[in-house]
């Protein structure tokens, strides 16, 4: 059964951090990758300067947000005057763009990128990633380029060329030229094309990228072979070693959640529902969410907390949970590993009273010291509502959810 | 063949009470913390490595510089892992090279590119003489009242015939607590850690559960994303005579929002929760419908064997 409408999950296929275009064209420039002559501009009046220093008479204006499919979204504008760069600048500056990879929500644009017009020939597609079953870097190309790939590869999977590269050899120049020619390109454009392949490959090796997707690769009308488009992403756990691409990180086409919570080391993902979640480890955060929605509800988040959860990390966390407004309940699951749950309880019971919390608690404990954990929940007074089991907990997390919704209407939030 | 020992009657896969384990990373606080549990709960600890510290004691175990030595003196066979991200990858592979036949790597946050070549370099090997790797990422490998290679609550596990593979830890954990809760006993759990890129997939623990006398069903508990629990499906429809039981975490996980188009045109199998399930009922693997079943529905295939 194949199925090409999968995308990569945040959850478990280790944090990525992504970059902008121009800065990916930089790096691939860098490695003798042909790009089209362009410049950064935050604001109209530079992106008509970047334009007077860019020869030609035709320009495209272009969204810098972390997304594929902008040029359905309107991020893409070709422009014949200084005139229409300003306007477009104008336009695309500030707006959030929503694209089906940006989600409802839609990424911010706060910088444009202007290029030299290019006179395309034709269009092919060309990336590099890591394939999980082969446990090698997979390089994929088809002289198909351009919009929807995904179809390509459900319609006529033959049009689309992958090959492994061996990590103690690298990609060798016979794999190259295989590539180039699956490209269908031709022999005077060879040697460039091998180049172009080449400096890919050592780019994503050298930087610890996990992916590298040009679409489209251009032939221009002289037979050049420029990359119109590129996105990069790397490893989040190679960034201790890669600082100059830690650097390209840019806040503002993330989740501002996502972010505070990954200051405090903590992993957090903001969904649609009401019900808060904090939980330790992922695969049990993903459960606990499940069983919630089995039992009817809808989790406002995943939060993973992780091992060692001190008092202090377990205030931030509810901090991070109550910061959304629409959560009506909050569900604390912990199985104390390393942890020990009567840490979780002092951690739960502080944060409770130092932040003043005013919709429905529920703590489900359980693993080392469970029985003291839930002795000091039980002591603090507190109106904490305690469960066993998970599936308990579940359930409890919907029927307080649904008696605050009931009592205020459904329209308030947790008045913090 | 895969590596097990027999000691004392009692058969388990991977470790034993006699299992000679070192910890590399030793010293470190991590390192000293587990290892101390691991020795609490009767694992037959040692010694350990820290490069530069060689020849001092430490939790009164030699400490060693290179793991070579550790083979060499104190007759090493298993190892875990407490070193440092930046550096855990060749820890991993001075393991290897050592002779050591199983290790655990406990580490959370290796680069993916420094597992590719971890397991490059374990292919070297002549299969026989491969060292098994499991994690990164994971909690370890327990078999109840025998030996303990991780970082698990070791008291929430009970001795029995149920297998368990997963890739989460915490969520093993709720598998043998309600096990335990219903009075069902475990082998071995093996955590098989949650990075793209890890040592053993579920497939490969699967195939020495099979061949584990003492294992009468396994319970597979996988996570949406990447190949290895349709691989897993695969394998117990062809090669398995033990029934199969799996929970995949991420029903409701809603999908990733990433760049770039790449992601979907690399694999051809389902990668979703809802698609690795209908897969594995495909090929004949008894699922799980909730995370909070995982007990009751051993229990109800154990009464049906």
């Amino acid at each position: 059964m194949a199925t090409f409408s999968l995308y990569f999950y945040e959850i478990n296929e280790g944090d990525v951090l992504d970059i902008h275009e121009y800065q990916a064209k930089e790096i691939l420039a860098e490695y003798g990758v042909k790009i089209a002559e362009g410049g950064l501009a935050y604001s109209p009046k530079e992106a008509v300067q970047r334009a007077r220093e860019i020869s030609g008479n035709i320009w495209v204006v272009k969204a810098q947000i972390h997304s594929g499919a902008r040029g359905k979204a309107g991020g893409i504008k070709i422009c014949r005057t200084h005139n229409e760069i300003e306007a477009a600048a104008e336009e695309l500056l500030g707006k959030k763009l929503v694209t089906h990879q940006t989600g409802p929500a839609g990424k911010v644009c706060s910088r444009v990128y202007i290029e030299a017009g290019t006179d395309i020939a034709k269009e092919l597609y060309l990336c590099f990633l890591v394939d999980r079953s082969y446990e090698r870097i997979v390089m994929v190309g088809s002289a198909q380029g351009g919009m929807e790939i995904e179809k390509l590869a459900e319609t006529s999977p033959d049009a689309i060329k992958k090959i492994y590269i061996e990590p103690a050899v690298g990609l060798q120049d016979f794999q190259a030229r295989k590539m180039a020619f699956a490209l269908g390109l031709e022999a005077a454009q060879l040697s460039h094309a091998v180049k172009t392949i080449k400096g890919c490959y050592r780019a994503l090796r050298d930087l610890d990228a996990s992916m590298l997707e040009i679409n489209p690769l251009v032939i221009t009308s002289s037979g050049e072979l420029i990359a119109l488009d590129a996105k990069m992403s790397f490893d989040d756990n190679a960034l201790f070693r890669r600082h100059k691409i830690a650097e390209l990180r840019d806040k503002t086409q993330v989740d501002p959640r996502e972010v505070a919570a990954a200051e405090h080391g903590l992993s957090y993902i903001g969904l649609d529902g009401d019900i808060g979640c904090m939980i330790n480890g992922a695969g049990l955060a993903m459960a606990t969410m499940d069983m919630i929605k089995l039992a009817g509800g809808e989790p406002a988040n995943f939060l993973d907390v992780g091992g060692g959860a001190s008092a202090e990390r377990t205030e931030k966390a509810f901090r991070l949970v109550l910061a959304d407004k629409g959560v009506k309940a909050m569900l604390v699951n912990i199985f104390a590993g390393i942890n020990r749950c009567d840490w979780i309880a002092e951690g739960v019971v502080h944060a409770v009273k130092n932040i003043d919390m005013k919709i429905p608690l529920i703590v489900r404990l359980s693993g080392t010291n469970v029985k003291e954990g839930r002795r000091i929940i039980a002591e603090s007074g507190l109106p904490i509502i305690m469960a066993e089991t998970l599936a308990e907990a579940a359930e409890k997390a919907v029927q307080a959810r649904n008696e605050m919704v009931a009592r205020k209407g459904g329209r308030s939030g947790n008045f913090n | 063949m895969k590596w097990s020992q027999e000691k004392g009657g009692a058969v388990a896969i991977l470790i034993n009470e006699g299992t000679r384990i070192i910890v590399q990373g030793f010293t470190g606080k991590i390192g000293t913390f587990h290892a101390q549990d691991m020795i609490n709960y009767g694992s037959n600890v040692v010694g350990g490595i820290t490069p530069g510290k060689g020849g001092q004691q430490h939790l009164g175990l030699p400490v060693f510089n290179t793991v070579k030595e550790a083979v060499q003196q104190v007759g090493a066979e298993a190892s875990i892992i407490f070193v440092p991200p930046a550096f855990a990858a060749d820890s991993i592979m001075e393991a290897a090279d050592a002779g050591i036949k199983y290790c655990v790597a406990i580490t959370d946050g290796i680069p993916t590119q420094d597992m590719m070549t971890v397991k490059n370099f374990l292919r070297r090997f002549p299969e026989k003489e491969r060292m098994i790797l499991t994690g990164p990422n994971c909690a370890g490998t327990i078999s109840p009242g025998r030996a303990m290679l991780g970082i698990m609550p070791g008291h929430i596990y009970m001795w029995g015939c149920v297998g368990i593979v997963g890739r989460s830890g915490t969520l093993g954990y709720e598998a043998a607590d309600q096990m335990k809760a219903l009075g069902i006993g475990i082998s071995t759990s093996v955590g098989i850690g949650g990075d793209p890129i890890n040592g053993s997939s579920h497939r490969d623990i699967l195939e020495i559960f099979e061949e584990d006398t003492e294992t009468r069903i396994v319970v597979m508990i996988g996570e949406i994303g990447g190949p290895q629990e349709v691989e897993a499906g695969v394998f117990s429809k062809e090669n398995m005579s033990k029934p199969l039981i799996a929970y995949i975490a991420g029903l409701t996980a809603p999908e990733g929002r990433r760049m770039g188009h790449a992601g979907a045109i690399i694999s051809s199998v389902g990668e979703s929760a809802a698609e690795k399930v209908a897969i594995l009922r495909d090929h004949g693997v008894i699922i799980c419908p909730t995370p909070a079943a995982m007990g009751k529905t051993v229990a109800e295939v154990l009464a049906s064997m």
